[in-house]
């Protein structure tokens, strides 16, 4: 494995809505799985399969490649005890890794304060869409959120190019340096200030960037290629953080599930070839995951909140296999019509925060996990 | 300071800034008109609202209505703070729910949640025993709090607890036994069906059609009727005796004065720190006391104190508060005069404020949301600037094109216009804004700096840019 000197990333793509585990790894060999899935079953000469027992869904052709390649660890059964279906409750779990009490703290918040312990960055944690969700949320802990790269900072919608630069300019002498008039004065000018700095240096990330690949025209490939710019700019980022949804797929899932997986998987795709073209792959690990799984029992056309569910890492140095338990299918062993949960997610959590960014992951996941060896000590 | 006529606006828009949610030009006017102190009983009184009623806003649009997912609660609401003609109530219950947050992520409901919201306004300024009361039986209360698992013989602490630490009388007023006690009081107060709803909540998607409105029960055979001491009174409590005990507590007079002075006068520390840091303003504080005592616990006659008094009224009380997002929010839409009627607009607009880290029924915490400075970060920041700053320069809002009216007609009857002039003028438009020397130096220099095409466009667009440079001030972002 080449080692590097550069800092490593994190990237979390979110699957919102609910991910379907069993049609996105399809335990093929299983007649229990068959009948279940009488509507939105898929069938064992369609799958990609890792192994004589599970498939990835054909549409995960990218994937697929990084598992051949021995890049992708797959956590079978991620979940928490006592799992909730609310998509809000159990989003907010995973979240702050508090399944037991409402919390506050983000848990990748968190790990932005913990990597830069004096705020001196701006920019450590980036999140690529509108509005932060919480995991991102720590007191004291300014994370940039972008909608757009290319439009990102303040006033962008004014489209007169000259207007915009004296209104900046003006922007600028308004949330200067505070003369102390009081308290909300400083909080006002600091953070004006650090957001005009964040929004000029990110702003160059575009310009500086080179590439020969050309992603697909989806919001997630969006949200990656831009991710992948502010990686190359060197700018210190080491969270970032992109959504992709719905998968609440109540219904007509073949159809949405299946386009869905192409986005996310093509993205992935063109975002993998980028960081090599980059020299980061191997710097880089990306975590997918989603708010809990589906029922086991399709309801004809889709299928309903579940538990248990999956989710993948992958980057250049992720040990490639499979984690975890895959959940039995048996009426018996389902909990609530639902696939049992075998594995915390705060386990993949502590490995990623301990093993990939090393830092001290109790605190943060509030408790002691065992680890996975999806990355090496 | 004189009692000019320009001090008295000023003092005006100071008192419909923080009583409400700004106000625009003719609504100063009218009230400068009317005078401060009948104002001040003008918003403690409104007259009765003309407004579409629930029932044709469900109707028509349903996306409104609280029967519809998580964020249809909020959205209906801030429909009702931008377009309210009686700011007050509305802006009291921002003030409750602040208090009493209760959260969609743990309640699951999105009507139960419109129902709480409902009730807040309706008990907003009355006696806070009622409101207390109405309280204890709020469904969406109930749930989240888990009292529906408060039973006799196995209480559940969660509400009891809450209702003293977070509610009334603050940590450091009671004891644990205190807790049990009250929790004890509160058995058997719980919501009708309640193994169906939770049912259903716990199996059901966030889709609400099928959903029932949840209601209050009370149900005798699980409350637990022995003899209770609370607060060093004894006998057989029931949470109405406990609510009764509660509101004659001189901690909860002070608890309460304590949140209404941060609320509307300045930033007090976050509630955790109250009893290990002194009120800013003890005197205030003893004065607001002294009107819930006075009145029968009347939240109405402690605001009018407070209104009326000089620690509010005083010129350095004001500006000193940072707007919350949905405050921001409705005090732009009520400028920009977009929402005459519900439109579906407003479920953006209401995604704005959630971008700036506010979600109305959706609280951080049951502590509710950290104000003042906490509402600010660099991230935060910019959607509020960029938010302000787009809605008030947008020349398509009928709120705005009225502004750029009124401004044309003026000036061009003036026939000379300097820039310090169009700079005051856009300042008086958009609620008699104050702003320090030097921002005024640097809006004088972006007015003077610009329009170089001549005609009558380039002049209208040129004052809309001015208007929206005025809403990125830092005296904007600030009540």
């Amino acid at each position: 494995m080449v080692s590097t000197n550069k800092e490593r990333s994190l990237v979390v793509i979110e699957l919102n809505g609910g991910n379907d585990a069993l049609n996105t790894l399809v335990p093929f060999n299983n007649g229990l799985y068959y009948d279940n899935r009488p509507g939105i079953g898929i069938s064992p000469e369609e799958v990609l399969p890792l192994d004589g027992e599970y498939g990835f869904n054909p549409n995960m052709a990218a994937v697929k490649g990084l598992w051949d390649r021995g890049e992708l660890a797959v956590i079978h059964g991620i979940g928490y005890p006592q799992p909730n279906r609310s998509h809000f409750r159990s989003r907010d779990i995973w979240y702050t890794a508090e399944p037991e009490s409402i919390g506050t703290q983000g848990w990748l918040g968190a790990a932005i304060r913990d990597l830069d312990g004096r705020g001196e960055n701006v920019l450590t944690g980036v999140n690529f869409g509108r509005g932060l969700p919480r995991a991102l949320v720590c007191k004291g802990v300014p994370v940039a959120s972008v909608g757009n790269l290319e439009t990102y900072g303040l006033l962008p919608d004014i489209a007169d190019e000259n207007v915009r630069l004296q209104a900046l300019d003006a922007l600028g002498r308004m949330y200067g340096p505070a003369g102390g008039r009081d308290i909300v004065a400083q909080a006002l000018s600091e953070n004006g200030s650090q957001a005009l700095l964040g929004a000029d240096i990110l702003r160059t990330a575009p310009e500086r960037y080179e590439s020969s690949i050309e992603y697909a025209d989806t919001p997630i490939a969006r949200s990656l290629k831009s991710a992948a710019q502010v990686m190359s700019a060197g700018l210190g980022t080491r969270i970032l953080y992109a959504q992709h949804g719905s998968f609440d797929t109540h219904s007509n899932e073949l159809q949405s599930h299946a386009k869905l997986w192409q986005d996310v998987s093509a993205a992935i795709g063109d975002f993998t070839a980028d960081l090599k073209e980059q020299q980061l792959w191997q710097d880089t690990l990306v975590l997918v995951w989603s708010e809990f799984g589906r029922r086991v029992h399709d309801n004809g056309t889709g299928c309903d909140h579940g538990s248990g569910g999956v989710a993948l890492v992958l980057g250049g140095a992720v040990q490639g296999g499979q984690f975890g338990q895959y959940p039995s299918l048996r009426e018996a062993d389902l909990s609530e019509g639902d696939l049992a949960y075998t594995t915390d997610f705060r386990s993949t959590y502590a490995t990623i925060l301990d093993r990939w960014l090393g830092l001290d992951p109790d605190p943060i996941v509030h408790g002691q996990f065992e680890q996975f060896d999806f990355i090496g000590r | 300071m004189q009692d000019t006529q320009d001090t008295k606006v000023e003092l005006i828009a100071h008192l419909l800034r923080r009583a409400g949610f700004g106000a625009s030009r003719a609504e100063l006017a009218a009230a400068t008109a009317r005078g401060y102190e009948a104002t001040v009983e003008e918003l403690l009184n409104p007259q009765e609202e003309q407004r579409l009623s629930d029932y044709l806003v469900r109707r028509f649009h349903p996306e409104l209505s609280g029967m519809m997912g998580p964020q249809a609660p909020g959205e209906n609401w801030l429909y009702r703070m931008a377009t309210t003609t009686a700011p007050l109530p509305e802006k009291m219950t921002l003030f409750w729910h602040g208090i009493f947050a209760t959260g969609y992520n743990k309640v699951i409901h999105g009507k139960a949640l419109s129902d709480q919201t409902r009730m807040f306004r309706r008990y907003a300024l009355g006696s806070f025993r009622t409101l207390l009361l109405e309280l204890s039986k709020d469904p969406a209360m109930i749930i989240w709090l888990d009292n529906q698992d408060n039973h006799k013989g196995a209480i559940n602490e969660n509400f009891g607890r809450e209702l003293l630490e977070l509610f009334s009388m603050g940590v450091g007023n009671y004891t644990e036994t205190d807790i049990k006690e009250c929790a004890r009081a509160f058995t058997g107060w719980s919501i009708a069906n309640r193994q169906y709803m939770e049912l259903r909540s716990q199996r059901d998607s966030d889709w609400p059609y099928g959903r029932i409105s949840w209601h209050f029960e009370f149900h005798p055979e699980d409350h637990d009727d022995g003899e209770k001491v609370f607060l060093g009174e004894r006998g057989n409590f029931n949470g109405d005796d406990i609510v009764e005990i509660i509101c004659k507590q001189p901690a909860t007079a002070r608890f309460i004065a304590r949140h209404l002075y941060s609320f509307f006068v300045a930033d007090e520390p976050p509630v955790p720190e109250w009893p290990y840091t002194p009120p800013a303003d003890p005197q205030a504080i003893a004065t607001l006391v002294q009107a819930y005592f006075d009145h029968d616990y009347s939240i109405g006659a402690m605001l009018r104190t407070l209104f009326n008094a000089d620690f509010f009224k005083s010129p350095a009380a004001r500006y000193t508060k940072v707007k919350s997002p949905v405050e921001l929010v409705a005090g732009v839409l009520r400028l920009t005069g977009e929402f005459d009627r519900p439109r579906y607009e407003i479920l953006e607009r209401h995604s704005q404020a959630s971008y700036m880290g506010q979600i109305l029924n959706n609280p951080p915490s049951v502590e509710g949301w950290h104000q003042g400075t906490d509402w600010l970060d660099s991230g935060t920041l910019v959607e509020r600037i960029n938010f302000a700053s787009q809605q008030i320069g947008d020349t398509d809002k009928p709120g705005i094109r009225a502004m750029l009216d009124r401004i044309g007609a003026e000036l061009g009857a003036a026939k000379a216009t300097s820039p310090e002039r169009l700079v005051d003028a856009c300042l008086e438009e958009v609620g008699a804004l104050s702003v320090e020397e030097d921002t005024r130096r640097v809006l004088v220099n972006f007015s003077a700096g610009g329009q170089v095409e001549k005609g009558a466009a380039a002049a209208r667009q040129h004052i809309a840019d001015l208007l929206r440079m005025v809403a990125a001030t830092q005296e904007f972002q600030r009540a």
